[in-house]
């Protein structure tokens, strides 16, 4: 298969970038879309240009690294998958295809294609962990939890962190992120106790970081490579009502 | 949550003032005492008039805030950009809001405060001495002009509240995975059942189904 690519090309944070078109030739259907871009630039490499930059760790959608807008979609069109689980054989023969950074303005860009998300590690240590130290794993049934709550939880664990749904929000908002770490925490025993300032602190900081609002356009949950359900949010508002009460009445 | 808050208040008025206006039908007596009925409260009318008129200050004041937030989140935009899930009204809320404001804005000055047609002066009271807003609806709505801003106007309700009569429940924490996708449903199909009632109206006078009850 061949392809047109249209890169971002920026080569640090201060420049101004562009798109630059590049054409990939005999790509195997089976090659994933960051192995295509590996041919490429080896490609660019034989050439003396330099590669392009990009994001990736595992390549088997766990870690939550690699981080494309392809064609307007965060992570591509294959919802729901990280670009490192996006084959070439979803897109057409002879496609054009654009590739973008995640834009939000608290990720900013290193360089091409890299992003800087440490804003999301911030609002982790506003409040995203349990304080008390909880010792290696106890005995599985000396914490009795109901088989709804463990579901619920695991479901919002499964956030790999990657900002796909800030990346895709039309209002660059880490709602959904947000929302999954909090909902993962106040749902277990262990993290119940810190349940009131935990959502205070950790909204608090994704407000100042300068991620947008949200609007329940649910363009996140669509995008999501774990499949977090924009229900979430609708968990995290009435967690931040109640801890908003609870504070006000002096707790 | 301030937004939804008042969001709310105003889908009630909506409701409320459909109800009233569907009244048309029944005859003049049933909307002419309507009316007369609405004015007789006095200073509470002036006082709802009131908490509405803050309310859509608030809902405004409030959500261009949040859009001038949104719009610094995201100062570079993307080249190409894709829609999985977002609709085009939960998108374009600002733009649809803001069209309604200007309509609303019209339609006081027309039927409210009455000073764009002065054919509504010369209207006599109506046999039980109430004031002939049947007749009044229909002079008005006679115009093509004016029924087609009237529908357009609606249009656009209809589309800020397809995605508002369900977003409100999300904002609020009232709901779960279940619950969301059928409320937008139910949110879709309450905003076109406003649509239809509203623009019944217009549509039955310039269709002559409903005929001024005195001529002028």
């Amino acid at each position: 298969m061949n392809f047109l690519l249209r890169v971002w090309r920026q080569p640090n944070a201060k420049a101004r970038g562009k798109l630059v078109d590049y054409e990939a030739r005999d790509i195997s259907p089976n090659t994933s879309f960051l192995e295509m871009l590996d041919i490429l630039n080896d490609n660019l490499l034989g050439r003396g240009e330099e590669p392009i930059a990009f994001d990736s760790d595992c390549r088997e959608g766990i870690c939550g690294t690699c981080s494309l807008t392809i064609n307007g979609e965060a992570h591509g069109p294959d919802h729901p998958a990280a670009v490192c689980e996006l084959y070439m054989r979803k897109f057409r023969d002879r496609a054009t295809i654009t590739i973008e950074p995640f834009r939000v303005r608290s990720f900013p860009i290193v360089k091409d294609l890299v992003i800087d998300r440490r804003a999301l590690d911030r609002i982790v240590q506003a409040g995203g962990f349990i304080s008390a130290r909880a010792g290696s794993a106890p005995e599985a049934n000396s914490i009795p939890v109901p088989k709804h709550d463990a579901d619920l939880a695991m479901e919002a664990a499964a956030c790999i962190g990657c900002g796909a749904c800030a990346a895709a929000c039309p209002n660059g908002s880490a709602m959904l992120f947000t929302a999954a770490k909090v909902s993962h925490l106040s749902l277990l025993p262990q993290g119940n106790p810190e349940r009131v300032t935990r959502v205070l602190k950790m909204v608090q900081v994704m407000d100042a970081e300068g991620f947008g609002n949200c609007t329940n356009t649910y363009e996140c949950e669509a995008v999501c490579p774990a499949e977090i359900s924009a229900s979430f949010i609708a968990k995290l508002n009435r967690e931040y009502a109640r801890a908003s009460l609870r504070r006000s009445a002096g707790e | 949550m301030i937004v939804a808050i008042t969001g709310i208040i105003l889908i009630i008025f909506v409701i409320g003032h459909l109800l009233g206006n569907l009244q048309i039908f029944l005859g003049p007596d049933w909307i002419n005492g309507y009316s007369q009925h609405l004015r007789d409260l006095g200073p509470l009318l002036w006082a709802i008039r009131i908490f509405l008129l803050l309310t859509v200050i608030i809902h405004i004041y409030v959500t261009i805030q949040l859009a001038i937030e949104n719009r610094r989140a995201r100062p570079e935009p993307y080249i190409d950009r894709q829609y999985a899930k977002a609709t085009f009204a939960s998108r374009h809320m600002v733009m649809s809001g803001l069209i309604v404001l200007a309509f609303i804005a019209y339609h006081l000055a027309h039927f409210t405060v009455r000073i764009t047609d002065a054919r509504f002066a010369l209207l006599k009271p109506d046999p039980l001495g109430h004031y002939d807003v049947y007749s009044m609806m229909v002079y008005g709505f006679k115009s093509y002009l004016v029924s087609g801003f009237y529908v357009l106007g609606l249009f656009l309700l209809t589309l800020h509240l397809s995605h508002g009569s369900s977003s409100f429940f999300q904002s609020l924490g009232l709901n779960d995975k279940k619950l969301t996708p059928r409320l937008a449903l139910g949110g879709r199909i309450f905003a076109w059942l406003v649509f239809v009632g509203y623009t019944s109206i217009p549509v039955a006078i310039l269709l002559g189904l409903v005929k001024a009850a005195q001529q002028l």
